[in-house]
């Protein structure tokens, strides 16, 4: 699960800054604020971001979620991207959506799809404050089971045609882009398509699970021209969350923000209550406090230090001098912490190659800084994740469509005149390099590996 | 996008929110789920006065827009029309 989709526009009249300037300054409240609500999970998927499985005891009671709830309508936040875990496998689930919902509080949730029975979609169409976003990582079984398991890929389809039979418009199919499935976007377009939803396309991050395939997972070099340019032929009609702004580098800037938005628009609140800067980033240098503390969420929020040093202004060190840094901005955070780069460095999918170059000079990847607590199941025995016995081929289909050259997408809105334009697709796009809060504070504790 | 004629009649959205940020403000339509902003505090004043105003024009003078400014001011309200945010008074829904 991810941010937010929400496309943005601007309403001119004259105003001196951009607004990405503005939302580097930081908000009052989060426009994409992530809530997981529990870290079990039917599923195990081999990329998990918060690596799922076993609930945590310590999980928010109801009446805390409601809590929080009511907090997020004093803060006028607009909605919440509920992921988790699954978190229709919490028995109060729905009882806390109508809760949100009832209070003003928009709800999109992230679901595999399990829970999603006829009964459960009917409800969900006459809800007008309530978006599902349904996971597929394979617009084929088999590419999609290998990675998520056996089975989700019936289990999703089978949710996401209840939601059409319901009369469920535009809800989302959400798709982590991997080594594996990039051949099959068209695809994905279709099953969309035929479905009634709105595709959304999100970028595999080296965070938990995904941490331990991102090696061979994260899509080669080809493959990221290759979604760039289906990205630029397909314009606003594909959300993405703001993911993948690191390839704006590649040309003209993709739709939305082009702002990591980490501690500015952007935060996670985990199932007990802690607050990070981002869902992608689960790590104790990210944590910004907890909602059981006196003062809330919203305070966290406005005052936490961590989220004061994201929100100040930034330097993107090695990038600075890039000619694409105004657009890439070093790209993600996340991806650069857990991959053991330096945080005011390239992205390690730079699209210059300087991530990788970076990669291959990095310390021994064992020394890479861990997502903080692993709550995948240890019941069956994990499924091998590398190695010769690891996930192993997929049998794809390649194809590339012939029509890619695409109307050029309008730039933001560059000109406080100049009207929308400015999609913001999820507040989930990054840029900065959390300078201070990522690589300062890491040199100081001296924990995680760097350049030579 | 076209500007709004000065002399119709205009309301938010009932299905927007909005809330002031330092900024301006962030509107959030929750029909459409788009998300917009005002990027300063007049246009923020222009769209909480037009529910009341008898015209597009009158909100706009009475939140101390300059002559001069005004077509800006109708244009930008033009985009909020284009997407939703607000709309024509006394038709409610019917603009969604
Ligand atoms: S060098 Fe930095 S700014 Fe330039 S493309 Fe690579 S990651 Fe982006
Ligand atoms: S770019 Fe920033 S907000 Fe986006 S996933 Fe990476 S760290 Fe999070």
């Amino acid at each position: 699960m991810t941010l937010t989709d929400a496309p943005v526009q601007a309403a001119p009249p004259p105003a001196p800054k951009r607004l990405v300037d503005h939302f580097e300054l930081g908000l009052d409240a989060p426009i994409c604020l992530t809530w997981e609500l529990t870290y079990a999970c039917n599923l195990s998927c081999v990329h998990c971001l918060s690596s799922s499985g076993r609930r945590d005891p310590r999980e928010l009671s109801t009446e805390e979620c409601k809590a929080v709830i009511d907090e997020l309508e004093r803060m006028q936040v607009f909605y919440v991207n509920i992921g988790g875990g699954e978190p229709t496998v919490r028995s109060d689930f729905w009882e806390l959506v109508d809760y949100a919902t009832a209070h003003h509080v928009g709800v999109k949730f992230s679901t595999n799809g399990v829970k999603i029975t006829p009964e459960v979609a009917e409800r969900l169409a006459a809800n007008d404050y309530v978006d599902v976003q349904v996971s597929l990582d394979g617009a084929t079984p088999d590419v999609n089971d290998h990675v998520r398991g056996p089975g989700s890929y019936d289990t999703a389809v089978r949710a996401m045609r209840n939601l059409r039979d319901a009369g469920m418009r535009n809800f989302k199919l959400s798709v982590v882009c991997t080594r594996q499935n990039i051949s099959q976007l068209d695809d994905f377009k279709a099953i969309a398509d035929e479905y009634g939803a709105q595709l959304r396309l999100t970028r595999l991050r080296p965070s938990g699970r995904g941490a331990d395939v991102w090696d061979e997972l994260h899509p080669t070099a080809d493959q990221q021209r290759e979604l760039y340019d289906w990205l630029v032929a397909h314009g606003e009609d594909v959300l993405t969350g703001d993911s993948f702004f690191h390839l704006s580098a590649y040309g003209q800037a993709l739709p939305g923000l082009n702002l990591c938005g980490a501690g500015r628009v952007v935060c996670l609140i985990d199932p007990i209550g802690d607050v990070y800067a981002c869902p992608f980033a689960i790590h104790d240098e990210f944590l910004a406090g907890n909602v059981r503390e006196v003062g809330g969420f919203q305070q966290v929020w406005r005052e936490s230090e961590l989220f004061g040093r994201l929100r100040s202004p930034q330097s993107g060190g090695a990038c600075s001098s890039c000619q694409f840094y105004d657009t890439c901005k070093g790209g993600c955070m996340a991806a650069k912490f857990f991959t053991g780069l330096p945080l005011d460095g390239p992205d390690p999918e730079c699209v210059q190659g300087y991530g990788e170059q970076a990669l291959e000079q990095r310390a021994a990847a064992a020394d890479l800084p861990k997502h903080s607590g692993d709550h995948s199941h240890r019941t069956s025995p994990p499924r091998p994740r590398t190695g010769p016995n690891g996930m192993g081929p997929v049998r794809l289909t390649l194809s590339r469509r012939e029509d890619l050259q695409a109307p050029p997408v309008s730039a933001c809105a560059e000109s406080p005149l100049a009207g929308f334009a400015a999609t913001l697709a999820q507040a989930q796009g990054n840029d900065f390099d959390t300078k201070q809060s990522g690589a300062d504070r890491r040199h100081e504790g001296g924990a995680p590996p760097r350049l030579a | 996008m076209a500007s709004i004629d000065p002399d119709s009649t205009w309301t938010l959205h009932p299905q927007v929110s909005v809330r002031p940020e330092p900024f301006g403000a962030l509107l959030y339509h929750f029909g459409t789920r788009r998300l917009s902003f005002l990027k300063d505090r007049t246009l923020l004043d222009v769209v909480e006065r037009l529910a009341d105003a008898p015209s597009a024009r009158a909100a706009c003078i009475d939140a101390g827009v300059a002559e001069t400014h005004l077509p800006t001011y109708l244009r930008a309200l033009g985009t909020l029309a284009e997407s939703r945010m607000i709309a024509p008074r006394d038709a409610g829904e019917r603009a969604a």
